[in-house]
């Protein structure tokens, strides 16, 4: 294991009016770790995911990935990050997917942005990629409005993973699909982000889905990691009685 | 020669021609980016070239000869009518022969005769955001431009290979300005493209709707963006023209009938009819 | 005498916030300590804690306690106090546990789940699948069965394929849950095999076995977890 985290937040802090949507958060990420935030609507969660990819300037604190300052950086640098060494997969795949662009098209866009420049290289690999996410190759050519959105989902996933990046955001990925889609993308991220060694920091409410998927979980309550630890210790043996609360509401996580 | 006293010279207050100026200037120093300026409301409607008439007023003077085509050609009622203006409100020559202009205001083409130091090509644009279409928000388009972000231009072409088998974007085709910014070049025939690159006559492009002003400098690079596998290539009818038998210019379909009766002729009427009037003087 | 493991002190208990606070105390100083090659049985009541004593030793339970010592490579780990992400290093290097229940992941053929341990050690994806294969043919589980995800298996089945997935990466610690609850005798014959030949190749096990025969042809000794008083 390598010995420096990817990702490092220390004391962020973030109040809207006199509301704490992040107070005092510490977080590591390592290499090819995969962290779950859980906790309810309104907890923080997205937040602390806007602050650490730099979407949102915190009030205090400080973000660092691989030695980089990343609420220091200018929007150039931020951007570069943004497309190739993070991706961000956004709940809605409208946020994330360009929905008069074809498939093929939205999985090479980043390719493009960082320099592809052959044609059949990038379709190449636009395929590849629509077979993994279990999209069929045929459909390269179609819009994603056309696509349901399991299938949106995954093309969204597909065009983030394209570039390879070392950490992926994602923001309740299963958030509006139904159940039975939702555990084939679950299933299909976990696979990807094992083989890929993928760090990922996934916001969640569902907490059978970061069992499923990640190593260590984060519970956060009014803007506060209440508690935090192995998936499992924290699933298994909750100690933070609104962490109790939040297992005990699951049905057979 | 005079001018109608009624006017300023050139039309614009000499205020305005300095704000102009100076958008003209930025424009230069840096290639290919857009510059804002306060365009002015013109006595001929948005789409008949305000942006392209403000820039040509900023920068003529006493001595210079002014040339206007209209998609090549200079007998159409945009091309006459700009023409006219220039000569009541400046009192400038005004010339169809592309070597003795001075200024040469053109919407949708470049004359083929190569132009010079000497010269300079102000070019009428509609839409000047290259980007337009691909991302409405306006604030988000000024940053890809500020990032030199700019893939999202090649999935614009991706998309015409994908849907067509080759680039389908026939005019208005992108370009890469000094290796910085990607640049509309207006609704000039990709054609036209290779003129744009390293030509040694100032280029300067006005937008009066969206009061925009940029400029190519001249012997600046001037890219057309590409594949590796899929190469720009400029493209033209596979004909000779019917009038000059011109097998280089830039040609125009002319219906002749109503029984599908056509013919090509060079879209440059000033080049064929030189060359139509060497021809005789040879025979 | 050299130990893998040992528990030092170890107490545990639970509070149950949403019935009032509640606490329920279930380990309190307890002392074990568990060599190199040898298997310790847990003996005790249901209820007397032999279940919540494996987790806290896997970490899966928070230790309140004391020390749960773990050699681990060519140093120590303190279990109780491990961050995650030591522990997930520990669980996949030098900690195994086979509990009673396969928890199944969708849609993840039998053949994989064995191998995700072995390929996480770094073993090539060939190797590791042709081992998973070779575990599962061992434990009788039906060839028809190695590509199929164990959702819709029997008990019987999906506890063959927790024990493979759990036997194959060769831990230097073991944890046992129950390993033969729901096997006919064949199979039992193929875990004490599996078991024995661990404890030959220097692996430290602790179990928890409810089948007595099975129990005193492995276990070395017992360790008594006795239920504590009520109102502690």
């Amino acid at each position: 294991m390598s010995e420096m985290p990817l990702l490092s937040a220390r004391d962020l802090q973030l109040h809207f009016g006199r509301i704490a949507a992040l107070d005092h958060v510490d977080l590591d990420i390592w290499p090819g770790e995969v962290v779950a935030i859980v906790g309810e609507s309104g907890s923080g969660k997205t937040t602390l995911l806007r602050v650490l990819s730099g979407m949102m300037a915190p009030d205090a604190g400080r973000v660092v990935f691989d030695g980089q300052d990343v609420l220091a950086m200018g929007e150039a640098a931020r951007r570069n990050l943004m497309r190739t060494q993070w991706g961000f997969v956004h709940q809605n795949p409208r946020d994330g997917l360009r929905m008069g662009v074809s498939a093929g098209g939205n999985i090479g866009e980043r390719l493009m942005a960082v320099g592809a420049r052959h044609y059949g290289n990038i379709r190449g690999e636009a395929t590849a990629w629509l077979k993994r996410v279990e999209i069929s190759p045929e459909r390269i050519d179609d819009l994603p409005r056309n696509f349901s959105g399991g299938m949106q989902q995954r093309l969204q996933i597909a065009r983030t993973l394209v570039t390879r990046p070392r950490l992926v955001f994602m923001d309740e990925p299963t958030g509006g699909l139904d159940v039975s889609v939702q555990a084939r993308l679950l299933d299909m991220i976990r696979g990807l982000v094992a083989e890929l060694g993928l760090a990922v920091l996934i916001v969640t409410h569902d907490i059978a889905a970061a069992r499923l998927l990640a190593h260590r979980i984060l519970v956060m309550r009014h803007g506060q990691v209440v508690e935090q630890g192995l998936t499992d210790r924290v699933l298994d043996d909750p100690q933070h009685p609104y962490t109790q609360l939040l297992v005990a509401s699951v049905l057979a996580a | 020669m005079t001018y109608d006293p009624g006017y300023n010279f050139a039309y614009l207050d000499e205020s305005t021609k300095r704000m102009i100026r100076r958008a003209i200037l930025k424009g230069v120093a840096i290639p290919g980016h857009q510059v804002p300026f306060g365009s002015r409301e013109m006595p001929l409607p948005y789409g008949w070239g305000t942006g392209g008439i403000q820039v040509t007023a900023s920068i003529l003077g006493p001595d210079d000869t002014l040339k206007v085509i209209d998609q090549g050609a200079d007998d159409t009622t945009n091309a006459v009518s700009i023409r006219a203006f220039f000569r009541r409100v400046a009192g400038v020559a005004t010339t169809e022969r592309t070597a003795e202009a001075t200024v040469i205001q053109t919407r949708h083409r470049i004359p083929e005769h190569p132009l010079t130091e000497q010269q300079i090509i102000v070019y009428q644009v509609p839409m000047p955001e290259p980007l337009f279409r691909l991302e409405p928000r306006i604030a988000e388009t000024k940053r890809m431009h500020a990032l030199a972000d700019y893939g999202l231009m090649h999935v614009r072409l991706y998309e015409d290979i994908a849907r067509h088998g080759h680039i389908a974007t026939s005019y208005n085709y992108p370009v890469m300005v000094n290796g910085r910014y990607l640049m509309a070049p207006s609704p000039i025939p990709a054609f036209d493209n290779p003129k744009m690159d390293q030509m040694p006559a100032l280029q300067l492009f006005g937008a009066g709707r969206e009061k925009r002003i940029y400029a190519v400098p001249p012997y600046t690079g001037v890219r057309s963006l590409d594949f590796d596998d899929h190469p720009f290539r400029p493209i033209r009818a596979p004909h000779a023209c019917a009038l000059c038998g011109s097998r280089e210019s830039y040609l125009d379909e002319v219906i002749t009938d109503d029984s599908g009766g056509k013919m090509f002729v060079c879209s440059d009427t000033s080049y064929c009819t030189e060359r139509q009037t060497a021809r005789e003087a040879a025979e | 005498m050299s130990w893998s493991l040992r528990a030092e002190g170890l107490g545990k208990s639970f509070t149950l916030h949403l019935q009032g606070g509640v606490t329920m105390p279930v380990l309190r100083g307890l002392e074990l300590s568990v060599a190199p090659g040898e298997c310790v049985a847990l003996s005790g009541p249901s209820g007397a804690g032999k279940s919540t004593l494996m987790r806290c030793l896997y970490g899966n339970y928070g230790a309140e306690a004391g020390r749960i010592l773990l050699r681990h490579g060519d140093g120590v780990v303190d279990i109780a106090t491990a961050d995650a992400r030591t522990m997930r290093e520990v669980r996949r290097d030098t900690l195994g546990y086979v509990s009673q229940f396969l928890r199944v992941i969708p849609r993840v053929p039998a053949l994989e789940i064995v191998a995700e341990p072995l390929m996480a050690r770094g073993m090539a994806r060939d190797a590791a699948l042709a081992k998973a294969e070779a575990m599962l043919t061992r434990l009788n589980l039906p060839a028809r069965l190695h590509h199929l995800p164990p959702a819709t298996f029997s008990g019987g089945e999906q506890q063959r394929v927790n024990l493979a997935r759990g036997f194959a990466p060769a831990y230097p610690v073991l944890l046992l849950d129950e390993p033969t609850a729901s096997l006919d005798a064949a199979n039992r014959e193929v875990v004490i095999g599996l078991i024995r030949e661990a404890k030959d190749r220097g692996a430290a096990i602790i179990g928890i076995f409810h089948d007595a025969e099975v129990r005193d042809r492995v276990a070395d000794r017992l360790f008594a977890v006795t239920p504590l008083p009520e109102a502690a």
